[in-house]
Formats: structure tokens, sequence, C-alpha cells
């Protein structure tokens, strides 16, 4: 299975999501995925791919699209990823959105 | 002064897990004690416990919504869900200002954290589960319980041990009486029946074994009891301010109208009979009630040798030493639910009165000297009960009596 077959699997069993419905262009807001939805996600990613995402990574992410992108770099390279999100700091924090117009499914 | 009626009752117990099927169980005399189902009992010594029945989450909340929460939260909210129904309070905007939860709880989400640590400790699991902080936390009955029913006024979580619910009940009393609030869903909520949590109480060397017949194994002010019973479920009232009520032409199950709350000061474990008889006389004063007023005492009661007699002598101290009062333990048939025995127990008093009718003390087999009162073993007891008391004590010495009784009576000191 590809890292997106993964991640879109994880996401549809976490958030009791109908198949199909979470696909590599839907973004969080869309799926209805608030910040404790956000935590839960980065959990079961972490047990699925047997990493550990740091909490800077795991803050910036809001769309299954970027979490495919970030994940593959980050196992690619762990400490250039993290070294690379420490210069780009100021913006990689809170991107995950509080309340999404969708509310919780 | 303002006042504070019982508009709205919500359990789920061993006995039942609506109001009519509780009362009518307990009036019956069923006990709902059996061996523990909800874990593997094969390791336990203590193998039996008051289990609520027939419960499927799925029939309340959907997967994504169970995620979050305890068995303890989801207690609370189907309780506090049947008390608002019950209740037909539908509160505008304007009122969810002024509209409350107060839930007691003596451990929170424990089997969250049971099983969270046993997959950290024994498992070597990597990281605790996301959602382990907010379905642990004890507030998160009364938490989810705002955001359901949209609560904005003061929401509280309070943790005595076995007096927890009583005592969340007894200060949403005062946040009525006092003008802080109009109408608070009050009560307590426990799901104890986890491994960890099981062999912590088998350690206390206080837990009845039931010997084969689980059902009675609890056996309150018997000479042969054995201990208590752990028991699940919560309990939930619609605490409101008397005008309130009225206004809306709600039904008033009873007037909650005194609150002793009293702390021994002397031992962790071992009760004094001073600090509870203090607690009564309390809550008597607030009711100003006279003693031989009161007709019906649902007692803490949890046939452990120690309390049952301690909490005699305390009665009798209160109300002499052959007082016209019926005293029952309907622990004998719910089991000790911890932080939600007190609500539990607070309907089953609330309901005597509106039905005049008292519940039993089940499973009375043989009399003991200390214990010596009107217990109504074994068969409910028709009786107009104008006024009535229900005691929980807990361990470290702290003491949280109700005064509940019916709206229009107001004799005594009053008079």
């Amino acid at each position: 299975m590809t890292v997106d077959e993964r991640v879109i699997n994880v996401i549809t069993r976490e958030q009791h999501l109908e198949a199909g419905k979470c696909t590599i262009s839907s973004t969080f807001e869309e799926l209805g995925i608030d910040s404790l939805d956000g935590v839960n996600i980065m959990f079961a990613l972490e047990e699925e791919f047997n990493i550990s995402i740091p909490d800077s990574i795991a803050r910036q992410m809001k769309s299954v699209g970027q979490v495919v992108e970030d994940l593959t770099r980050y196992m690619e390279n762990p400490q250039a990823f993290k070294a690379q999100l420490v210069s780009n700091s100021p913006v990689a924090v809170e991107a995950i959105p509080e309340k999404p117009a969708g509310g919780i499914q | 002064m303002r006042r504070v009626v019982v508009t709205g009752l919500g359990v789920i117990s061993a006995v039942g897990n609506t109001v009519d099927d509780f009362f009518r169980g307990l009036v019956a005399g069923e006990s709902g004690i059996g061996y523990i189902t909800l874990i593997d009992n094969s390791n336990l010594t203590v193998k039996i416990a008051a289990e609520v029945k027939h419960y499927d989450p799925n029939q309340h909340f959907p997967p994504k919504r169970q995620d979050y929460l305890d068995r303890f939260a989801q207690f609370a909210i189907v309780a506090a869900t049947q008390a608002l129904k019950d209740s037909g309070f539908s509160p505008s905007e304007e009122e969810k200002l002024r509209f409350g939860a107060s839930v007691g709880t003596g451990m929170g989400g424990a089997e969250t954290l049971d099983i969270g640590f046993k997959q950290l400790y024994r498992d070597n699991a990597q990281r605790m589960h996301p959602f382990t902080i907010p379905k642990l936390m004890h507030n998160a009955a009364a938490s989810h319980i705002s955001m359901e029913f949209g609560c904005k006024g003061p929401s509280l979580s309070i943790t005595t041990a076995c007096s927890s619910a009583a005592n969340a009940i007894g200060e949403a009393f005062r946040l009525i009486k006092y003008g802080q609030a109009d109408s608070i869903l009050a009560g307590g909520a426990e799901a104890p029946i986890s491994y960890g949590m099981l062999r912590a109480w088998e350690a206390m060397r206080v837990m009845a074994l039931g010997n084969g017949n689980p059902k009675r194994a609890c056996r309150p002010f018997s000479r042969d009891r054995e201990g208590l019973v752990l028991g699940e479920g919560a309990g939930i009232l619609l605490l409101e301010e008397y005008e309130h009520a009225k206004a809306r032409g709600a039904r008033i199950y009873a007037e909650l109208c005194g609150y002793g709350m009293t702390s021994d000061a002397d031992h962790l474990t071992h009760p004094t009979s001073e600090g509870p008889a203090r607690a009564m006389r309390l809550a008597l004063e607030e009711a100003k009630l006279n003693p031989e007023e009161i007709d019906y005492i649902n007692a803490h009661g949890t046939a452990t040798l120690t309390n049952d007699s301690n909490e005699t002598r305390a009665i009798k101290a209160v109300f002499g030493n052959k007082p016209n009062i019926v005293v029952t333990s309907t622990k004998s048939m719910h089991g000790h639910a911890m932080g939600a025995t007190g609500a539990i127990e607070l309907i089953a008093t609330v309901l005597a009165i509106h039905r005049s009718l008292i519940p039993p003390t089940a499973n009375y087999t043989v009399p003991d000297p200390e214990c010596d009162l009107d217990y109504s073993p074994n068969q409910a007891r028709e009786r107009v009960v104008n006024a009535a008391l229900s005691n929980s004590f807990a361990f470290g010495g702290l003491n949280a009596v109700l005064l509940v009784k019916k709206t229009e009576f107001a004799a005594g000191r009053a008079s």
C-alpha cells in the first residue's frame, strides 16, 4: 500500500468517515477535523508508520495531501526535515483549524 | 429565601436503566449484583460487582463521539438526558446562562487510565492515546453535560470519594439557593470496574465475596454482613429554583432544603459517629425541621462491618434510641456506585417521597444487636414520607447529608 492509501485509511478509520469521502485533495476542514481530532490522527499515523511525529510537524498539518507530503519527507530524512521546520518556525504553529465550519462529523 | 426543587430524574444502574425500572426493581428487592462480566474475572479474588446491564453505547452515541467518552461520562450523559427529558425543561438562550452542571465522581475515567497504563507499562507501547486526558479528567462528565445541553452557568466536578455525588448535589443546591444559578443538572457518575481498580479495592479488605451467591452478597445491617460490593452507573437530578419551576408548570418531585457537610478530621478510613451525626443535624437545621419530622433515611449502609454499626450509632445520636424512622440501604441492590451512589440514592429517596413507598434493605438475614433500627428488611414499606435524608459518608472522613421533603410540608420550627 502506498503512503497515500495508508494515510487515507487511517483518517477514514479514526474519523469514522464513509469510504471514499477522504481523498488526497481533502482538507482537514472539509473533513470536519478539529484540533482534538488532529492529535488523534497524528497518534494513529505514528502507530501506522511506527514513527514519532514532532509537535512542530503535527501542528502544521491541515490537509491530507500535506500530511502525505510531510510524512514522506520526514521519513526520508527526519533530521533535515526538522531542521527546515525550525527555520520556518513562525508559520509552523497551530495551522489546524480550531473549529471548522462543518463541525465534528 | 430562594427554594430549590427537584423536577427531573435520570438514572442508569445495576437495578435499572430508567427511573421506572430502577424504582420498580428496588421496591421488589431485586439485587443487580452478579459475577463480573465487563472484564475477565478469573484472576480476581472479588469476582462480583453491580454492573449496569444491557448497556449498548451505540444506542446513545455515534462511534466518533464514543472515542471521546469514558464509560463514566457516557453514564452521566445518559442519566442527564433522561432527567432533562423527564423535567420538560427546554432552556431559552437566556436561561442557559443560569443553567449549570455539577457532577460528582470518585475516580473519573479510571478505566481509560488503567488501560492506557497497561499498554504503556506492560505492552511497552511507545505513547499514550491522545484522548487519555480528555477522557479520564474528572470534570469530563460535567463538561460533556454542559456541551450537550447548553449549561452555560456554573459547571463543577466534585471528588470526595463516596460522598462525591451528595456533595455535587449539595453544592448545586447552594448555588441555586444563593442566586448563582436557576437550574442545575446535578448528580454523580462512576465506572470503576476495571482490572486495576478492582485489585486496588480488593486490597482494602472491605469487599464482599458473595460466596457463590452474588445476588445476596451485600447485606447491610445484617449481623453476617461481609462487606461492600462495587457498583457503577450514574444518577442526575434537575434542580430548579422553585418559582422558576412553578412558572413553567413543572412537575415537582420534592424540595431539596437541607445539606449538611462535615469532616471527621480523625482517620482516613475508620469513621467516627460524631461527624456523620453533625452532618445530619446541619441538614435538619438548614431545613428548619425537627428530628421527629423525618420519616425515612436512605442510609449510606455499605454493609461493611464498621459502617453499618457506626451509622446506626450516629442516627441514634440525632434521632433517639427508638426513632419512628425507616432506615434502608438500597446499596443491597445497586451496589456501592462510589462517586455516583449519593445521586442514585437521592433519586430513590425522592421517589419514596413522591410515591409514598420506601424501598427495602434487601438480603437482610440475621439481626445485629449493634444495628437495631427499623431497616424495613426485605420488604418495601408503604408510608407517607414527608421528609427524608440521604446519607453519604466517605473514606477520608467526609460526610454529606441531603434533606428532601414534600414541597408543601413545612412543620416544626418553620411553622
